[in-house]
């Protein structure tokens, strides 16, 4: 019956709304979609494909160096590792949808864990207290960031960079001439960040959702558009999406199950991900911040407030950051002069690239922060398993941004040149 | 249309403007401006760079306050201290740079900041609205799932107009609607103006280009140095209207001419 509607037999019904003119070509069939997907990857509207075709590159590289990489454990390893900067890059999509940059996420993740380590070990303040203290201080070193973008003009680069320098102070002076506090094992935080591990059932009932949810919000939509006399997706696309997504999902959990499972850490990651990706997606919150990414004066003159625009974003990504501290002091199960600073900050910032959030605004998602830290951290993941010295592993993650942005920079002109913005 | 002309509501404008001036410091910006608006109607506004064309359209926007004089909407006095509150009234503006986010869908243009249902957006509902509104311009967009990224000139201009339509808006102000468009782009956009004004909105139009003046308004406002200097019927000579416009034909005639045009204007408007 799908197949049928689409080829849109003029005798028999009314066009529908968004398919009366002639002159739109409309993907019909799995061979249309397939040359649709083709002449978008073309146009530069690259979507996740650079993240795919690099994870079959990297893990089959590091496979056949070393086939440790792909054994269970290993990878139930990267997915912690993920969690941690995962949810950084998370707070960088929301800036760097406004076509802004937040430089000091490393440093403001390590005053996180810092903050963590001082109130509750030494000073013993209640844990879940000492969090939500980190957490506002986070939030608040963000609405300072946006504030001097919106009401100074201070470039957020310039700013955020200042804030590098400035918060990494703040971390070395409160952890003082100790340089690292221990927090205790066997507390809740540190078995959360090493130890605490799905259920199998859980993790296989969890990956479910996925295909579930994409074929029951689907034929919901499907039916609406229907009733609007809009074209909407076939049954039988929604089926195979919804089928390869089970199976993928089911296989991913079975395998990391003959391991030790999947991390409650990265369940919340996940979570954490889903949630963003409806407040893009979904909410007129989502739809602004596009807008004054894409152009911040016609958002401005069509009435949305800009600058609460700004002030949620950068909140939000220090918020982030703050949370990934504790993540991070949970995970190494301490909080030392050393967490959040070297590579994490551009690990972060290159996993929103990589994963397709554009440096230059107004796009990006959610999901390019779990495919991007995926990428990362598996050649971080990787180059230890090699035992390379850290020198190198600097230069080649650093070789990857580098072409992550220059892939993306390509893209973009091509999108301009082919009139996709 | 010839129904409006004979209507008793011509009589009653939507939007009238009586002395209103604006002084930017010393500069006198726009001094005892008288201008009425009717229910579908169009009325250019022309005028040689700083008439004072901009400064009105942007009091009418909301975005400046008039200095003295008042406006009155619907015989109403109004005044507005923001675009928000002209919105409200039923005052929309397509600006000449149009305002649109190249990076966003038709439809996410048309709804920018009138999102329905803030907290789980409703595309169904905003799709099928812009397809309505976009149908109401007879417009020919393709598909309003794409970037506006992906438009031509002509098509961005309706775009924005169906987006000034969203709100149901009393009148409508076009800054340069045809300035930066081609030859068949412009007649679209003029077709458009026409359609917008048979909905039985009032239009304002302003332009440089003579021609576009001429096809479409049913009056010509002419702005000189921040005052009225005549109101001109579409078939008024170009002499006349460049003389009104330049200020060569500054002199007690075409003033006269001018204090007795309003009358000649609605009834020559449409032949």
């Amino acid at each position: 019956m799908s197949t049928q509607q689409n080829s849109g037999n003029p005798t028999m019904r009314t066009p529908q709304l968004d398919r009366a003119d002639a002159r739109l070509k409309h993907a019909e069939g799995i061979g249309g979609t397939v040359s649709a997907f083709i002449d978008r990857v073309r146009s530069g509207d690259l979507g996740s494909l650079p993240v795919i075709v690099g994870l079959v590159v990297i893990w089959t590289v590091f496979t056949s160096l070393n086939p440790i990489f792909l054994s269970p454990n290993n990878l139930v390893n990267l997915l912690f590792d993920c969690s941690t900067v995962g949810v950084i890059s998370l707070g960088i999509v929301c800036v760097l949808m406004l076509g802004e940059i937040d430089l000091s996420v490393g440093s403001m993740s390590g005053v996180a864990s810092a903050f963590i380590g001082v109130l509750w070990v030494n000073m013993g303040v209640p844990l879940p207290i000492a969090v939500g203290g980190a957490l506002a201080l986070g939030i608040a070193i963000g609405a300072a960031y946006a504030l001097l973008r919106t009401h100074l003009g201070m470039p957020s680069f310039v700013s955020t960079l200042a804030g590098l320098l400035a918060l990494l102070g703040l971390q070395l002076y409160m952890l003082g001439s100790t340089g690292s506090i221990n927090l205790p094992y066997g507390s809740a935080i540190v078995n959360f960040g090493q130890l605490m591990i799905m259920p199998a059932w859980l993790s296989h009932t969890l990956a479910l959702l996925p295909g579930i949810a994409l074929l029951v919000m689907g034929m919901r939509t499907r039916r609406k558009r229907q009733a609007a006399n809009l074209s909407s997706r076939s049954v039988n696309g929604l089926v195979l999406r919804a089928a390869v997504a089970t199976v993928g999902f089911e296989v991913a959990a079975f395998y990391l199950n003959q391991g030790r499972g999947v991390p409650w850490m990265f369940g919340l990651f996940v979570l954490l991900v889903v949630i963003m990706n409806y407040a893009f997606v979904r909410t007129k919150w989502g739809r602004s911040m596009k807008a004054v990414g894409g152009n911040a004066e016609a958002a401005r003159r069509s009435g949305i407030n800009v600058t609460r625009i700004y002030l949620s974003a950068f909140m939000l990504c220090s918020f982030f950051a703050s949370l990934s501290g504790v993540l991070s002091a949970a995970r190494l199960a301490s909080a030392s002069q050393q967490a959040g600073t070297g590579d994490v900050n551009l690990n972060a910032i290159a996993a929103a690239v990589i994963g397709g959030t554009s440096l230059f605004g107004g796009r990006g998602s959610a999901w390019s922060a779990l495919l991007g830290i995926i990428v990362i951290q598996s050649i971080a993941n990787g180059l230890t398993l090699l035992n390379l010295s850290s020198s190198l592993r600097y230069m080649i993650t650093g070789a990857v941004l580098a072409i992550a942005v220059i892939v993306d920079s390509l893209a973009r002109q091509s999108r301009v040149s082919h009139g996709r913005a | 249309m010839t129904e409006h002309s004979t209507n008793p509501e011509k009589t009653g404008a939507i939007l009238s403007l009586k002395g209103v001036s604006k002084n930017f410091g010393a500069v006198s910006a726009l001094t005892d401006i008288e201008l009425d608006i009717h229910p579908g109607e169009i009325v250019a506004l022309v005028g040689d760079n700083g008439a004072g064309k901009s400064t009105l359209v942007k009091i009418l926007a909301g975005v400046h306050q008039p200095s003295s004089g008042t406006i009155l909407f619907e015989g109403q006095p109004v005044t507005m201290s923001g675009p928000a509150d002209a919105l409200k009234l039923g005052i929309a503006t397509v600006f000449q740079d149009l305002a649109l986010c190249e990076n966003l869908d038709v439809v996410a243009n048309i709804f920018l900041g009138q999102e329905k249902n803030a907290w789980h957006l409703d595309e169904v509902a905003m799709e099928v609205r812009s397809w309505e509104l976009l149908n109401e311009l007879a417009a020919r967009i393709p598909s309003v799932r794409e970037p506006v990224a992906s438009l031509s000139g002509g098509q961005r201009q309706t775009v924005a107009i169906a987006r000034s339509l969203l709100l149901e808006p009393k009148i409508i102000m076009l800054d340069e609607p045809t300035a930066a468009l081609g030859v068949a782009q412009t007649a679209e956009v003029l077709n458009l103006v026409e359609r917008v004004r048979d909905k039985g909105l009032g239009v304002i139009m302003i332009s440089h280009n003579m021609e576009d003046v001429r096809a479409v308004a049913d009056r010509i406002v002419v702005l000189r140095l921040g005052r009225n200097n005549g109101v001109f019927t579409p078939d008024a000579s170009n002499q006349e209207l460049v003389g009104a416009i330049t200020g060569a034909a500054d002199n007690a005639v075409s003033r006269r001419a001018s204090r007795l045009s309003p009358s000649a204007a609605s009834e020559g408007a449409r032949p």
